[in-house]
C-alpha cells in the first residue's frame, strides 16, 4: 500500500466519522431555538421539557463532535505535512478563525445552556440556545471557507518559496464557492436534523407512549423537514450544481458519467460506470435532461470526460459516480416522504397515519448518509487536486511519515471509532427510553 | 511582525496550559483524592462547565500556529507523528469519559470511566511536557526542514534522540507535579468540607515535589542545550523571568497556608506562565532547533508567513481574541463559588 493512499483513507475515514456529529449538532442547534421560542412565547412547560430533552441528546452529540473533530486540525499537519506547509497561510487563517471566533462563543454558552438554566433569567436561557445554535453555524461557515478555497482558490498570491499567501480577507470569505456550499450543506444539516426529531416524534407516537411529546417533535420535524427538503435540492443543490458543471467540468462529468460529450446530454438514473469500455452498464437514461438542468436547454452541449486528459479524471470515477447517485436520489425520497407528512400534518391525519410514521421512523440514518455522499461528491470530484488546478494530492501528503507509520494510527482510530459509535448508539437510545420527563433533581437552592 | 506573532502563539499556549491545565491535574486528582461519590461528582462538577472551552485553546493557539507559521507547523506535526496520534486518542477517551460519567448509573461502568479519565490525563500531561522538552532540546532536522522521530531509540538526548529520552521524561515530570498542584489549588478553591481540605492539604507536598523538579529541570536544560542561556546574558534584565519562577512558587505556598486559595492559584498561573515564558525566550528566534547543526534549525525568518497574511490575520485575531477573552470570564464568572453548595444538573 502506497503511502498516499494510506494518508488519504485516513483522512478520509476521520472526517467521514466526525461529520456525522456535527450535521446534527448544527441542525438540532436550529431546531432546539425553535422549541425554547415557542416555549418563551406560550410559556408551555412542555415545549421547555422537549427543549431539554433535545439538549441532553445535543450535549452527547456536541462531545462527540469535538473529541473528533480535534485530530482534523492535527491530521493537516501530520498526514498533509507538504500540503500544509505551502497552504498555511491562506487555509490556517479560516481554521484558526473557527477556534477564534466560533468554539469560544459555543463553548461558552452551551456551558450555561445546559448547566445555568436555574442560574439565569429564562429570556438569557433562550438567547444561550441561540449562541450555542449561531456558534456552530458561523463554526460550519469557517470550514466550509477552507474547503471551498481547496476546491475553487481565490484571492492568494505566490511567495518567491512557493507558499500561498492570503491577499485579501473579505475575497477569501467570500468566496463564491463558499456561500453556495454553505447554503447547501448547512440546508443538509437541517435535513439531518428535522429527520431525527421526526423520527423520534413517530416512535413515541408508534409505542403510544409520551405521545404529547411525540406530536410536539413531529410538528417541528415535519415542517423543518419539508422546507430543508426542497430547499436542498432546489435552489442550493441546483446552484451549486451549475458552478461546479462550470468551474469544475471534469468533476461534473464523473459525477454524471458522461464519458463522451454529447449536445442534448441525458441524465442516468441508475447504472454502473465501466472505465474500460468507456460507457454506462445497464444504464437507465432520461433523454436531454443533463443539459436542461446544467444550461437550462435540452440542445446543449455537456462537456464528457473525452475533453481531458486521463491524468486530470477524478481517480476514484466509479465511486464519484455512486456518490452523487446515492445523494441525488435519497434527496429525492425525502421531498416525497416529507411532503406527504405535510400534507397529512395539515389535514390533521399524521399522528393516526401508522405506515407514514414507520416510514419517518425509519427514514433517520438517510440523510446522514445522503450528507455523507454529498461530501465524497466534493471532494472525490475535486480529485487528482488536492488544490484544484493548483496543486496535486500526490504532492500534499507527509512523506516522511511512511505507510507503515499511518497505517498504524489509522487502525487505532477505526477501533476507536467502532467503540466510540458503539457508546453514542447505547447514549442516545436510553436518552429517548427516558424520555422528556424531568429527572429526579437532586437540588439545593443556589448560594 | 514575526516577534508578534512568535509572542502571541506563546501566549495562546499559555493559555491554554494555565486553563486546561487545571482540569488536566484535577483528572490526575480525580482517583486520589476523593471517598465518596458525592465527592467524585463535585471533582467533575467543578470542570464540567468549562473544561470544553479550555481545549478551544489548543485549537486555536494550534490554529494560530498553523497560518503564522506554516513550515514549523507542518514540519513539527508531521515528524512528532506517532506522540500526536497518542495524544489526540488520549483526549478523545478523556473527553468521552468525562461526559459518559454523567449519562451512567452503573458503579462498574463509572468505576471504568474514572480510571479511564484519570489515566488519560495523567498521560496527557507527560506527554505535553515531553513534547515541550523535545522542542527545547532539538529534533534531527533535515536540510529540507522535515523529520521523523521514533518514540523512543536510546534514551539519551544525543544527535537522534527518540521523543522519550532521560531528558524529555524528566520534562513530562516537571509537568506532571506542576498541573497536579494546580488542579489541588483549584479544589480548595471549588470544593468545600473534607474534600476540599484534602486537596488543600495535599498541595505542600506537590510544591516540595514541584520545586524540587524545577530545579532539576533547569540544570538538565543547561546540560542539554547550553544555548538557551544566551538571551538571558545578552538582555540581563530577562533574568527576571526567572525570579518570577521563584517567587510565584513562593506565593503558592505561603497563600496555600493563609488559606487564600484563589490568589493561591492565580499565584500557580504565573508560576507557569513564567516557565512557559522561560523557555520561550530561551529559544528565541529559533522555532525549532535541529541537532544536526545550526543551519538546519527552523527559525522565524524561515518558518514565517507572507506579510499579507500576517496583516490580515492580525486584525481579526486581536478583534476575535478580545472577544474570547470576554466569554471565557463571562463563564467563570457565572459559575462561580464552590460546585458542592450548587443546584445540580438538570
Amino acid at each position: 500500500m502506497s503511502s498516499e493512499l494510506i494518508h488519504r483513507l485516513h483522512f478520509a475515514f476521520t472526517i467521514t466519522f466526525h461529520y456525522l456529529f456535527p450535521q446534527l449538532t448544527m441542525g438540532l442547534g436550529l431546531l432546539i431555538v425553535i422549541l425554547k421560542s415557542v416555549a418563551l412565547k406560550t410559556g408551555g412547560e412542555e415545549w421547555d421539557r422537549a427543549a431539554r430533552f433535545w439538549g441532553r441528546i445535543f450535549a452527547i452529540n456536541f462531545v462527540f463532535g469535538v473529541v473528533t473533530g480535534i485530530p482534523m486540525e492535527f491530521e493537516f499537519g501530520t498526514n498533509w505535512a507538504r500540503f500544509s506547509a505551502l497552504s498555511g497561510g491562506v487555509i490556517g487563517q479560516p481554521l484558526a478563525m473557527e477556534g477564534v471566533f466560533s468554539f469560544f462563543l459555543e463553548s461558552a454558552f452551551l456551558g450555561l445552556f445546559l448547566y445555568g438554566e436555574k442560574r439565569i433569567s429564562k429570556l438569557m436561557h433562550w438567547f444561550s440556545a441561540v449562541m450555542v445554535f449561531v456558534g456552530s453555524w458561523i463554526s460550519g461557515y469557517f470550514i466550509i471557507v477552507t474547503d471551498a478555497w481547496m476546491q475553487h482558490p481565490v484571492a492568494f498570491d505566490r511567495l518567491p518559496n512557493g507558499q500561498f499567501e492570503v491577499l485579501s480577507f473579505w475575497h477569501l470569505l467570500l468566496n463564491p464557492w463558499a456561500l453556495l456550499q454553505y447554503a447547501h450543506n448547512m440546508t443538509g444539516a437541517v435535513v439531518t436534523g428535522s429527520f431525527v426529531m421526526a423520527a423520534v416524534g413517530a416512535f413515541y407516537l408508534l409505542e403510544k407512549r409520551r405521545e404529547q411529546y411525540g406530536r410536539i417533535f413531529l410538528k417541528v420535524g415535519v415542517i423543518v423537514g419539508v422546507i430543508a427538503s426542497i430547499l436542498i435540492i432546489f435552489p442550493t443543490g441546483d446552484m451549486h450544481g451549475k458552478y461546479v458543471a462550470h468551474n469544475q467540468p471534469a468533476a461534473m462529468a464523473g459525477m454524471e458519467g458522461l464519458f463522451r460529450t454529447e449536445t442534448g446530454a441525458g441524465i442516468v438514473l441508475i447504472g454502473q460506470p465501466n472505465e474500460v469500455t468507456g460507457q454506462i452498464d445497464n444504464p437507465i437514461v432520461v433523454n436531454d435532461m443533463l443539459s436542461l438542468l446544467i444550461y437550462g436547454t435540452t440542445k446543449a452541449e455537456v462537456k464528457g470526460l473525452d475533453q481531458f486528459p486521463q491524468d486530470q479524471w477524478p481517480t476514484a470515477l466509479p465511486l464519484l459516480f455512486y456518490a452523487y447517485h446515492i445523494m441525488a436520489g435519497l434527496g429525492t425520497w425525502f421531498v416525497l416522504l416529507m411532503s406527504v407528512s405535510a400534507f397529512l400534518l395539515w389535514r390533521g391525519q399524521l399522528y393516526k397515519a401508522q405506515w407514514v410514521l414507520w416510514a419517518l421512523l425509519l427514514s433517520f440514518p438517510l440523510p446522514y448518509i445522503a450528507n455523507t455522499a454529498g461530501w465524497m461528491t466534493a471532494e472525490l470530484g475535486r480529485q487528482p487536486w488536492l488544490i484544484y488546478g493548483l496543486m496535486r494530492t500526490s504532492d500534499g501528503y507527509s512523506n516522511t511519515v511512511s505507510a507503515g507509520n499511518g497505517l498504524f494510527t489509522l487502525l487505532g482510530f477505526m477501533g476507536l471509532y467502532a467503540l466510540l459509535g458503539l457508546l453514542f448508539t447505547v447514549l442516545i437510545y436510553r436518552e429517548i427510553e427516558h424520555g422528556p420527563e424531568p429527572k429526579v433533581v437532586e437540588a439545593i437552592p443556589a448560594d | 511582525m514575526g516577534f508578534i506573532w512568535f509572542w502571541l502563539v506563546a501566549v495562546m499556549i499559555v493559555g491554554y496550559v494555565v486553563l486546561d491545565g487545571f482540569d488536566l491535574g484535577v483528572g490526575v486528582l480525580h482517583l486520589f483524592l476523593t471517598r465518596t461519590e458525592a465527592e467524585r461528582k463535585a471533582t467533575l462538577a467543578s470542570i464540567g462547565p468549562v473544561w470544553d472551552g479550555n481545549e478551544v485553546w489548543l485549537l486555536a493557539g494550534g490554529g494560530t500556529l498553523y497560518f503564522a507559521f506554516p513550515l514549523l507547523y507542518a514540519s513539527a506535526f508531521s515528524g512528532f507523528y506517532l506522540p500526536l496520534m497518542i495524544v489526540l486518542w488520549l483526549l478523545i477517551l478523556r473527553g468521552i469519559s468525562l461526559e459518559l460519567r454523567n449519562h451512567i448509573e452503573v458503579g462498574v461502568w463509572r468505576s471504568l470511566l474514572d480510571g479511564v479519565f484519570g489515566f488519560a490525563s495523567t498521560l496527557l500531561i507527560i506527554f505535553f511536557g515531553a513534547a515541550l522538552a523535545n522542542v527545547i532540546r532539538g529534533v534531527p532536522l533535515q536540510p529540507d526542514g522535515y523529520f521523523f522521530l521514533p518514540l523512543w531509540t536510546n534514551w539519551l538526548p544525543g544527535p537522534h534522540p527518540g521523543i522519550l529520552d532521560w531528558y524529555t521524561v524528566i520534562g513530562g515530570l516537571v509537568a506532571l507535579a506542576a498541573l497536579t498542584m494546580h488542579g489541588a489549588l483549584w479544589l480548595t478553591i471549588k470544593t468545600s468540607s473534607q474534600l476540599g481540605g484534602r486537596a488543600h492539604r495535599i498541595v505542600a507536598p506537590l510544591w516540595i515535589l514541584v520545586s524540587a523538579l524545577t530545579v532539576v529541570s533547569l540544570i538538565a536544560t543547561i546540560i542539554v542545550r547550553p544555548e538557551t542561556l544566551n538571551n538571558y546574558f545578552n538582555y540581563p534584565f530577562t533574568f527576571v523571568i526567572p525570579v518570577g519562577v521563584v517567587a510565584s512558587l513562593v506565593g503558592v505556598l505561603f497563600l496555600n497556608s493563609k488559606e487564600q486559595p484563589l490568589k493561591a492559584f492565580l499565584c500557580s498561573c504565573l508560576y507557569l506562565f513564567f516557565m512557559l515564558a522561560g523557555a520561550c525566550w530561551g529559544l528565541y528566534p529559533t522555532l525549532l532547533p535541529a541537532t544536526t547543526g545550526a543551519a538546519n534549525d527552523i527559525t522565524l525568518t524561515r518558518a514565517i508567513s507572507g506579510p499579507h497574511t500576517l496583516a490580515v490575520g492580525l486584525v481579526w485575531w486581536i478583534f476575535g481574541m478580545a472577544m474570547a477573552v470576554g466569554y471565557v470570564v463571562f463563564v467563570y464568572t457565572k459559575f462561580r463559588g464552590k460546585v458542592d453548595l450548587m443546584p445540580g444538573r438538570h
